[in-house]
């Protein structure tokens, strides 16, 4: 720890222009290349890949196969990648089976196909409950599953992204991959959520 | 690449199921700088990540008092690597930000409540 009394007075808003005035100095960040950057994790970078990512899985069972082989190589197919991307794996959802991912320690999250975590999965109270008590907290985020269903919590690890792949929902048969996408949330990528047909 | 966005739908980036990327423009600006000194070469991010998983702890570990700000312990991560690097230290940061604070009026909003919850806003003028 690095703090004292005064230094934990000051807002971190203040601390973090410091922060950026100092590195700034010291030629370690260009303020320009960070606007760039910030920019584009909010409005590039977001659960619209992991959507592509899920739709083209579900339109193409070479893909599909490929993907819960390696997730990281067959989300890089659709140009997908970069930090907190280098090991996703993707796990599958199914009629008897459901995951759901955590990171209990921090709050990992694949922000090359979801974007950045939603406040919710930073919540101590998310982080520490899914553990200990997965069904009852998903029926609270409104996923009532079966009780013969089998839940498997997925804890991200300093290595490891989980991504979720979903059920394709029944009644979609007829759709094309496009049509597809705009069906699959974020919340069912990280197993809080089903998708749902139209 | 810059793929066409759809802007409706639940899959819409950036504020997909109607939540902010980033609730107030210092977390963005903490976020940008710990990717852009990983991208550098600066700190590995198993680093940070250990120092974030460490300021978490410790706060779990505190009694209740100071609200839950992820951002503020991703920022009191990226210190700790940086002091912990040599690159920057606590009270280099420290001196600047009270430097920052003495600035006229105007500049900040941070006067003597500094939790980063709901009230961004809130300041008593």
């Amino acid at each position: 720890m690095t703090s004292d009394g005064s230094a934990e007075r000051l807002s971190p808003a203040l601390r973090t222009e410091a922060l950026e005035q100092l590195l700034t100095e010291r030629g370690l960040v260009d303020p320009d290349a960070m606007d760039r950057l910030i920019t584009r994790y909010e409005t590039n970078v977001g659960p619209l890949n992991g959507a592509k990512v899920v739709a083209r899985a579900w339109t193409d069972p070479a893909y599909r196969r490929r993907l819960l082989d390696d997730g990281t190589a067959a989300i890089a197919e659709l140009g997908f990648g970069g930090p907190q991307g280098e090991c996703i794996v993707v796990v599958e959802n199914t009629a008897t089976t459901h995951n759901v991912v955590v990171c209990t320690l921090c709050s990992c999250y694949p922000w090359p196909v979801l974007g950045l975590p939603p406040s919710w999965y930073k919540d101590p109270a998310y982080r520490a409950r899914i553990v200990r008590e997965p069904r009852t907290v998903l029926s609270e985020m409104g996923l009532e599953l079966p009780g013969d269903v089998q839940i498997i919590v997925r804890d991200s690890t300093s290595e490891v992204r989980w991504l979720v792949l979903p059920e394709r929902p029944a009644g979609t048969e007829g759709l094309t991959e496009e049509q597809l996408v705009p069906l699959v949330t974020r919340d069912a990528m990280v197993g809080v959520a089903k998708v749902e047909a139209p | 690449m810059t793929a066409p966005l759809s802007v409706e739908g639940p899959a819409a980036p950036p504020r997909s199921n109607g939540e902010l990327v980033f609730a107030e423009p210092w977390e963005s600006r903490a976020f940008g700088m710990a990717v852009t000194l990983y991208e550098e070469g600066v700190f590995t991010w198993q680093g940070f990540q250990a120092a974030l998983i460490a300021r978490i702890a410790a706060w779990e570990a505190a009694p209740a008092g100071e609200c839950w700000s992820y951002y503020r312990h991703w920022l009191g991560a990226l210190e700790d690597v940086l002091a912990g690097g040599g690159t920057v230290s606590a009270g280099e940061v420290t001196a600047r930000a009270q430097a920052l604070a003495r600035r006229p009026t105007g500049h900040d909003h941070t006067h003597g409540h500094d939790h980063a919850h709901d009230h961004p806003d809130d300041h008593p003028h």
